[in-house]
């Protein structure tokens, strides 16, 4: 967000040099950029949310809304276009926060985090139940197509990872023009004292409905290309475990900037990949360790190491 | 913040992604050696019962086939005369993680041939993208028939026999041992595995004997190691016969409370993986359990020159006999070397398209059992099963198996190119050769 | 009828057990506003300890009934050590910066801790049943239970009742509660904060582990046990209202009375009960059942 008050340069710059360097990578590196952005865009909505004071324990259902919504509509409609089951799945995201955020909304600090938890965890417990699904083994999603044209697996990964690159750089500039609008400033406002927003006319639970819905879509939309991207889909994907993760990244990252999750995101997957190649019977530890030395020495997240100047706003 | 962290910053962030391109070039394969991966878990809950013994039979099993001392016909050093490099990783985290392991281990480390996977959710994440990598992939312990049942695999094999042998034999042991059962349930952890493999068992039973009574089975949450509730439940019902496919720390701990209660002198418990616990809880394991071991593996396997060596050196390094998720992963790879090794009579250096046409439909026989590469056109393995009554031996406090009857593969297995679901459901028909 | 005893039983026991492994989390969430995810480490460490300081009093052939004494000494000892460590070492470090960021450190102590257990006793399940084959069985309607898990429902109580007691009675306690309703107040009346912190984590850290060592017995103590108590708790002191001994107890007899009955009558939807539970008391108590009352400041 601080981004932009700069000059509205960085954000193409960042995705455009990213959709370059895609064309070049190994195949390896794609797979594994395509993953990085997509969790990233969870980890956006999750920004947005923190920097209202809330921070939501359970992402994992409409990250799971997502990729099943993919997965099923592959499945029984026989639907296998990128961009219409990107669209579903952030219809399918928004429709659920839309009922859920209107109850949730009332809630602050841990209980929302609770009550958010519940929520995931009833749906995982649904999908484990439900045998038709697949229960804990889930299926298989097959690689997508594009607008008609069905490409072979290896240039899937790239067509894929191109509408990664987009649907990131889409996302984080539209949650950047939101944060600079007035109802986007409401979100620090409500952190600090939400009583004061109230009284100067400013609707505080309409607004933490908007962020919520926002934030939703956003994690469907990674959960989506994620689950075409891994080529499948199982419950644990609702998990709190996995929401656990999502703020994991998001404290990494660090309230920064709207580009703050995609680093966070890299560096998560980086440690990890390193952990479990080379210290497979520690890597837990090792993970554990590396980020706590990094929450140490930058409380502020990683993305505090890019600030140059300190800046008047939050 | 100064300029000199901002730059840092830049240079840490191209560290974190550029550390993950691949150092050596793209597979520049040394035609000496096989850089083989090997996927089991090394931490969770399933390491102990599953992980481990695999792990095990792996190194053991990777080190004699190098050095070229096993018993014919695996006699030969290497596959197809090349020296195996394993690297073994760890097959826990979430099925993104398993499948991205994956990746990384056949992109970027640059395995040629990768024997693995005991959760059948890893599995089905698994075999697309073997697909996708052209990589020769071995599941070696994952049950479920759908690998092969739902799509073709060309670079997929499976030796072990899935999981519907488990519950059709064990239906057929309950029914010629307990004539007079009038009712049977089931205690199983509520997921994939332990609903499938319910759902074997009671479509079996029922074909076995149509008027047997069932009641309400129950599916505690997996890891819920607390069982006092439904021990009560299971006291309370009528059940002769009870169908359990707990594993792990789940089987012991409900093992552990139920039995001063005194429920398996009440009920016949079948429990598909009892066999790997059976060293551990010894005397703790009630008599009269019915145990599975997914095959004719650990206590049930065959007295062979093979089985005799793999005994000894297994226990002899490792402090206890082997189990059979350690047969599962030493037959898999042995099944990989003899595919290998007919691969290389053809052609001396087999590529991965030599090595898949000569293990498509293999037979070949391991620790005294035959395996058919019979299903999934050629793919997946068949195999015998045995099934047997424990009974702990005070005198010599030894846990041995008694009253085993061996079930050939062509009872249990289901046709090839029949859905094992279809095939229980409309009465497993073909069985032929039951004992 | 005898279904309904054989509800009750259960979910007495069942409540027991939440209560024991639940308390020391809505203690040090109470006082230090502390999501503590350790609290799932130490409840393993307990276990842990236990299960092998009951193996080696056994293979020793002590007095029995000794070992009962052996596993609360294991695991407050284990607790007491571990938690110093982490409050001294690592969460003093982040008082003051943004209460999520201790989520975080509790969570990163979480994964070291779980491998620390592996490192230490490596992958095998431990069995620590003899304190449990001990006690027996008792017949209640009928039906054989066990005597050592019926046995946790009086240890909960008396566990309970002190800690309400030490609250309500003891200058500590009045210190505590006070520091619970307004550090700031607290500090400035010359109230140690900061040793009040320690205390409480390392009290709330003795009781996730001692909650581990009390179950050792009629578990397989084995690698992965911690994850799921700590949602099991954390859902438990919630629905109790966080900061309330009181309000626990009545969360985990509502959660466990819910399990039994799902158990018994309605085995489908064992896997939601809790969530449900959890959910139906947020929506209509936002802040739970007894949390205690909070000031709100404009």
């Amino acid at each position: 967000m601080g981004a932009l008050a700069r000059g509205p340069w960085l954000l193409p710059l960042v995705f455009g040099a990213l959709a370059l360097l895609s064309l070049v990578l190994t195949p390896f590196l794609v797979y594994l950029l395509t993953v990085i952005l997509a969790r990233g865009l969870v980890v956006l909505g999750l920004l947005i949310l923190w920097r209202t004071g809330l921070m939501s324990f359970g992402q994992a259902l409409y990250f799971g809304v997502g990729a099943y919504a993919v997965g099923l509509a592959e499945k029984y409609w026989g639907l296998r276009d990128a961009f219409a089951l990107l669209a579903l799945a952030l219809a399918a995201s928004a429709a659920m926060a839309l009922v859920l955020g209107w109850l949730l909304r009332q809630y602050r600090d841990i209980y929302f985090a609770m009550l958010s938890l519940a929520f995931s965890m009833i749906l995982y417990g649904t999908l484990v139940k439900s045998r038709v699904l697949g229960s804990t083994d889930g299926f298989t999603v097959p690689a997508p197509h594009f607008l008609g044209w069905a490409p072979g697996p290896a240039l899937a990964m790239h067509a894929l990872l191109l509408l990664t690159v987009a649907a990131a750089s889409l996302g984080s500039f539209l949650a950047a023009r939101y944060l600079a609008s007035p109802m986007g400033h409401l979100t620090t406002a409500i952190r600090d004292n939400e009583i004061r927003v109230e009284y100067l006319g400013y609707p505080v639970r309409r607004a933490i409905h908007v962020k919520y819905v926002f934030a939703a879509m956003l994690a469907g939309a990674g959960g989506a290309l994620v689950a075409l991207a891994v080529g499948h889909i199982d419950p644990d994907m609702t998990y709190w475990t996995t929401s656990g993760e999502f703020v994991f990244i998001t404290i990494l990252a660090g309230p920064g900037s709207v580009l703050a999750p995609f680093l966070g995101a890299a560096i998560f997957e980086a440690v990890r990949t390193y952990a479990t190649a080379y210290a497979p019977y520690s890597w837990q530890m090792v993970l554990g360790i590396c980020l706590l030395l990094l929450i140490l020495f930058l409380p502020r997240g990683v993305w505090s190491l890019f600030g140059a100047r300190r800046r008047a706003a939050p | 913040m100064t300029k000199f962290t901002a730059k840092a910053g830049w240079w840490l962030g191209a560290a974190a992604l550029a550390g993950i391109v691949p150092v050596q070039q793209a597979a520049a394969q040394d035609a000496a050696t096989v850089k083989l991966g090997v996927v089991t878990f090394l931490s969770g809950a399933a390491a102990g019962p599953f992980g481990i013994p695999s792990r095990n039979a792996a190194e053991l099993v990777v080190e004699a086939i190098n050095a070229g001392t096993l018993p014919a016909p695996y006699n030969s050093k290497g596959f197809a005369g090349a020296k195996l490099e394993p690297i073994i990783i760890d097959e826990n985290g979430s099925t993104t993680e398993v499948v991205q392991n994956y990746r990384d281990l056949v992109q970027r480390r640059g395995a040629t041939a990768v024997v693995g996977y005991v959760s059948s959710g890893s599995c089905l994440g698994v075999a697309p993208v073997a697909e996708e990598l052209k990589t020769l992939t071995v599941f070696f312990d994952c049950g479920t028939p759908r690998i092969f049942e739902d799509e073709d695999h060309h670079y997929v094999f499976r030796a072990s026999a899935t999981s519907t042998i488990d519950s059709t034999s064990a239906a057929r042991y309950m029914v010629s041992r307990y004539k007079d059962m009038k009712a049977f349930t089931g205690i199983n952890q509520n997921y994939a595995w332990g609903q499938d493999s319910w759902s074997d068992f009671e479509g079996a039973i029922k074909d076995l004997k149509p008027g047997l009574k069932e009641e309400d089975p129950l599916f505690p949450k997996l890891f819920a190691g607390q069982y006092s509730a439904e021990i009560t439940t299971l006291l309370a019902k009528d059940a002769d016969v009870v169908h359990s496919s707990f594993w792990g720390g789940d089987l012991e701990s409900f093992v552990l409370q139920a039995d001063p209660r005194g429920l398996f002198q009440k009920e016949r418990f079948y429990i598909s993986t009892a066999e790997t616990a059976m060293f551990r809880l010894g005397p703790k394991l009630a008599d009269g359990i019915i145990m599975g071991a997914r095959g004719p593996w650990g206590v049930y396997s065959h007295d062979t020159e093979l089985n005799r060596w793999f005994r000894h050196a297994y226990t002899d390094r490792f402090g206890t006999p082997p189990v059979y998720p350690s047969y599962q992963m030493a037959l898999s790879l042995l099944g990989t070397k003899l595919a290998y090794d007919k691969a290389a009579a053809a052609n001396p250096k087999p590529g991965v398209e030599d090595v898949v046409r000569a293990f498509t439909g293999l037979e070949f026989e391991v620790f005294g059992t035959k395996i058919a590469m019979a299903q999934g056109k050629g793919h997946q393995g068949i195999h015998e099963i045995a099934q047997g009554t424990y009974k702990y031996d005070k005198a010599t406090t030894t846990p041995t198996i008694t009253d085993i009857v061996y079930y050939p593969a062509e009872c249990v297995s289901p046709p090839e190119g029949t859905k094992s679901t279809d095939w229980i459901k409309d009465g497993m028909k073909g069985a032929k050769n039951c004992p | 009828m005898l279904t309904a005893a054989a509800i009750l039983v259960d979910g007495l026991d069942y409540a027991a057990w939440l209560f024991i492994v639940a308390v020391g989390l809505t203690l040090i969430y109470g006082v230090m506003k502390v999501v503590n995810v350790a609290h799932g480490g130490l409840y393993s460490m307990g276990a842990y300890a236990a299960a092998w300081a009951v193996g080696l009093y056994f293979d020793r052939g002590l007095a029995p009934a000794g070992s009962f004494l052996v596993l609360a000494l294991a695991s407050v000892a284990v607790g007491g050590v571990v938690g110093l460590a982490l409050e001294r070492g690592l969460l003093r470090l982040f008082y003051g910066r943004d209460d999520i960021l201790i989520v975080l450190v509790t969570y990163a102590a979480f994964l070291i801790l779980e491998n620390l257990v592996l490192q230490i006793w490596g992958v095998e399940a431990y069995p620590a049943y003899q304190p449990a084959t001990l006690l027996g069985t008792m017949t209640i309607a009928g039906l054989p239970f066990s005597t050592y898990e019926l046995a946790l429902v009086p240890l909960a109580a008396a566990i309970g009742a002190a800690l309400i007691w030490i609250l309500a009675r003891t200058r500590i306690g009045k210190l505590v509660r006070a520091v619970i309703h307004d550090r700031e107040m607290a500090s400035s009346f010359g109230i140690d904060v900061g040793r009040v912190y320690t205390v409480t984590f390392v009290v709330g850290a003795v009781l996730g582990a001692f909650g581990g060592a009390v179950t050792a017995p009629i578990i397989s103590v084995a690698p992965g046990i911690g994850v799921e108590v700590i949602v099991l708790a954390f859902a438990v002191v919630v629905i109790g209202g966080l900061g309330s001994v009181a309000g626990t107890i009545v969360g985990a007899l509502l959660v466990g009375l819910a399990r039994a009955a799902a158990v018994h009558l309605l085995p489908q939807v064992e896997l939601f009960a809790i969530y449900a539970v959890m959910s139906l008391v947020l929506v209509l108590r936002p802040q739970g059942l007894f949390a205690p009352a909070r000031q709100r400041r404009i």
